[in-house]
């Protein structure tokens, strides 16, 4: 089944409280069999904060497209996926002076909210889109020289009913099967930006 | 009985279940219709082979006895508890309906109503022995009929005491003769009221004893490790009680289960039921034969029409109530089939009823023979009578959903050794809400553990029968945390043989004992004393000087690269001279990644990429200077 002209998906899923969480079980569900992606739970595996650096380093070159899924929570990534960036993104392996191993490679984050819209946190919308939480992710794909993807965003996760949520991870699903196939062009190409770095 | 005959006689009863127990299993009667069958066959009435039914029944009542023990000890007070709707309503509901039923009918058939109402409440009861086993056999001991069932026998077992006491208040004669009839009793010469209180005392007598005195003489001679002892004890105390009972003119069975309920909720519960377990099986069959043995062919064949009228008549009645009472306590046609017609026999409580009834005058034989008759061969009916419900109730009746299996009394996971080890993680598995069942083999040490209100039994965890008994075929995992360190090993090997299913997690002593252990086939390995070692060394770096972070990653490098170490060696474990040479190069290679990786982790990851070199870390690690630099602007 495994055909050399899929790309292969690293789906780095971070989630402190996955026991809780519906939408994050719906959409892992909706996507682990994908062929050729492989599952990647941060928070099971490294349950003490202590991040395998080579081992992580050697992920991600075996695969091309890069999935971060996780909760917004207070605006930005759970810590371990944060941690996981100051360890695994070397200078001299993702960035800098020799750091190309990520070079061309597809990053799509993959974002869900528990509440509602920003509305309901009464923010603004127009000036707290998730999009632009995220250009910090965008900001350090631009860094390794990867293809920014549109993120894939679930507003509202806790009050989703069991229609919605079986359409929402069937959009995931979808999308990465698009993005498995090359099908989806990016919504910028590294080479616009990363010169900037 | 001389010695020739008692072997002899021994000789055809295991001949005879041995020959028809397997055979009725392979044909799906189950074990219980075996045994009944080779006692029919080798009693008086068919093949004549048992010189003294009578005589064997005494011995075999003995099994009877030990059961209520082991029903007793399995019934703790708190499950009782919480049982208590399904106990005294369903089986309160089933006892009365029942005894009113069956009298009215004896009533109809021009019985007087002392008579009927004796036969009534002896008709009500069913029969525990027959029942469980049955249901055990099949799985369905943890489904939602089964313990109901239990439930209604419980009731059933219980209810018998005041059923004793009240018996007598029936006879409709009274002679001299009564005094002698009442088993030789020492307090028969007493009047009703002064009886009914010395039963009641006797039964208070074995409770206030089991609470009191038993647990310190079981902690003596627990504290003498001599397992045939203690055994010995334990049959002591049940032969003791049933004697002490028959004294006062009790049922041996009652009083025995009166001292199980008391020692269920000590630490010797599972100790004594794996070593009695064995005697009552054995008994328990020698009872079912005795049964079988008792069918007495001549008076079915004088009055053939007229027994089978009365099985009818007793198994119609019992279904009929308990199916109407089951359906009125909302459980599902098919569940209330089930329960009522498993519950339908007479039960061997009928024989000893019937012949207390007899001996105090309340019946005569000329109506408790051909009763007793129709009880037996209800009792043979009733694996028949299990085909017939589960027949009705469809294929999956033994796969229940599997949460429903789940009791609150089965523990998910077993701690063998309760000492400074098994206490902290039987600690952290409480406090998360998991139940677990502790076995430890220090008497003192249970004591220790049970006052500050944690359950633990006294046994040698390398029993696998105490540890079946401690709940190992239900529960998910098994922590072993003795410190022994051959038989920490023995116990691994022989959990993985007897309980498959089980995750085992074991406590090595060290390195070596880890890799034994694994060899054995334990899940999990931890080392002793790594842990509290790390975290140590870990406390000394700080006090050096290093910031917490930077010791805390430290220690994390260091356990990581250790397990790496351990990896890597197992495959030259065994072979002692390969290991020594590997030991010293695997270990340098080991460190050198350390050292290396150390300026990728230990300063902190914000610092390293950004703007150290690796080289930088010899000198950074030397102090609590601020080691992580801020990110790049």
């Amino acid at each position: 089944m495994t055909s050399p002209k899929h790309a292969r998906i690293l789906l780095l899923f971070a989630h402190p409280a996955y026991q809780r969480s519906r939408i994050n079980h719906a959409l892992i569900e909706a996507v682990q069999d994908i062929d050729g992606l492989s599952l990647h739970d941060l928070y099971e595996q490294y349950a003490d904060g202590f991040i395998d650096a080579r081992r992580e380093q050697a992920l991600l070159q075996e695969h091309e497209v890069i999935v971060a899924q996780h909760p917004l929570y207070w605006f930005s990534c759970p810590p371990l996926l944060r941690l996981w960036q100051d360890t695994v993104l070397t200078n001299g392996f993702a960035y800098g002076q020799g750091g190309t191993a990520l070079a061309g490679k597809r990053w799509l984050s993959v974002v869900s909210t528990g509440g509602g819209t920003f509305d309901d946190l009464h923010c603004e919308p127009e000036r707290f889109a998730v999009e632009e939480l995220l250009h910090p992710f965008e900001a350090a794909s631009d860094l390794c020289g990867m293809h920014w993807e549109a993120p894939f965003v679930v507003h509202g996760g806790h009050a989703l009913g069991m229609e919605a949520l079986a359409q929402h991870a069937a959009d995931y699903r979808a999308r990465l099967l698009d993005l498995r196939e090359g099908l989806t062009p990016p919504l910028h190409a590294a080479h616009d930006r990363a010169a900037g770095a | 009985m001389d010695h020739g005959t008692w072997l002899a006689q021994a000789c055809i009863f295991l001949a005879a279940a041995v020959v028809s127990v397997p055979l009725a299993k392979r044909l799906g009667l189950g074990s219980v219709l075996g045994y009944l069958l080779a006692g029919a066959l080798i009693g008086p009435h068919v093949l004549g082979l048992l010189g003294e039914p009578e005589g064997v029944m005494h011995v075999a009542e003995f099994g009877v006895v030990i059961m209520l023990f082991l029903i007793g000890l399995e019934i703790r007070p708190s499950y009782l508890w919480q049982m208590r709707a399904a106990i005294l309503g369903l089986g309160g509901a089933q006892v009365v309906v029942t005894t009113l039923a069956v009298a009215g009918v004896a009533l109809a058939c021009g019985l007087v109503w002392q008579h009927a109402l004796a036969i009534g409440m002896i008709a009500a009861m069913s029969s525990t022995a027959i029942v469980l086993q049955s249901l055990r056999e099949r799985g369905l001991d943890s489904s939602q009929p089964g313990r109901a069932a239990f439930s209604v026998l419980l009731f059933q077992d219980i209810a018998v005491i005041p059923m004793l006491a009240l018996l007598p208040l029936l006879a409709t004669q009274r002679s001299a003769a009564q005094a002698e009839a009442v088993h030789a009793s020492l307090i028969a010469s007493l009047p009703d009221w002064a009886q009914a209180l010395v039963v009641l005392g006797a039964v208070g007598g074995i409770v206030v004893a089991g609470r009191y005195a038993l647990r310190p003489v079981f902690r003596y001679i627990a504290s003498t490790g001599l397992r045939e002892i203690f055994t010995a004890t334990a049959l002591l105390l049940v032969v003791g009680v049933a004697l002490l009972m028959q004294a006062v003119g009790l049922s041996a069975a009652l009083g025995a289960f009166v001292a199980g309920v008391v020692l269920a909720d000590s630490e010797f519960r599972h100790e004594l039921e794996s070593d009695i377990e064995p005697f009552r099986g054995l008994l328990l069959g020698l009872f079912f034969i005795s049964v079988g043995a008792s069918i007495d062919f001549a008076l079915l064949a004088a009055h053939p029409l007229l027994i089978l009228a009365l099985v009818a008549a007793l198994v119609l009645i019992k279904t009929g109530v308990l199916y109407l009472l089951a359906r009125l306590f909302q459980d599902s046609h098919a569940d209330a089939m089930l329960l009522a017609l498993c519950l339908a026999q007479g039960g061997e409580f009928a024989f000893v009823l019937f012949a207390f009834a007899e001996s105090a005058r309340v019946l005569d034989a000329g109506i408790t023979a051909p009763l007793v008759l129709a009880v037996a061969l209800s009792m043979a009916a009733t694996p028949l009578l299990f085909l017939v419900a589960q027949r009705l109730r469809g294929k999956p009746a033994a796969r229940q959903r599997p949460d429903e299996a789940i009791d609150n009394h089965h523990p998910q996971v077993i701690i063998a050794g309760f000492g400074r080890f098994g206490q902290i993680v039987g600690r952290l598995l409480r406090t998360n809400g998991y139940r677990s069942s502790v076995l430890d083999h220090s008497a003192d040490q249970i004591e220790l553990v049970r006052r500050f209100g944690n359950q633990a039994s006294y046994g040698d965890a390398s029993r696998m029968d105490l540890l079946r008994a401690a709940g190992a075929e239900t529960a998910q995992a098994i922590v072993i945390a003795i410190d022994d360190e051959e038989r920490a090993s023995q116990i691994v090997e022989s959990v993985r043989k007897h309980f498959p299913h089980l995750k085992v997690l074991a406590r090595a002593y060290d390195r070596r004992h880890l890799y034994e252990l694994r060899k054995m086939g334990a899940h999990v390995v931890e080392r002793e004393t790594f842990a509290g070692a790390v975290k140590l060394g870990e406390h000394a770096l700080r006090l050096l000087g290093m910031r917490a972070h930077q010791a805390h990653r430290a220690a994390q490098i260091f356990t990581h690269y250790d397990s790496d170490l351990i990896e890597r060696l197992e495959p030259y474990w065994g072979d002692l001279e390969n290991y020594r040479s590997q030991l010293g190069r695997q270990t340098a290679d080991v460190e050198e990644l350390m050292r290396q990786d150390g300026a990728a982790f230990h300063l902190g990851q914000a610092q390293h990429g950004w703007d150290a070199e690796p080289e930088a870390e010899a000198s950074s690690a030397t102090g609590g200077q601020m080691a992580t630099s801020p990110h790049r602007p």
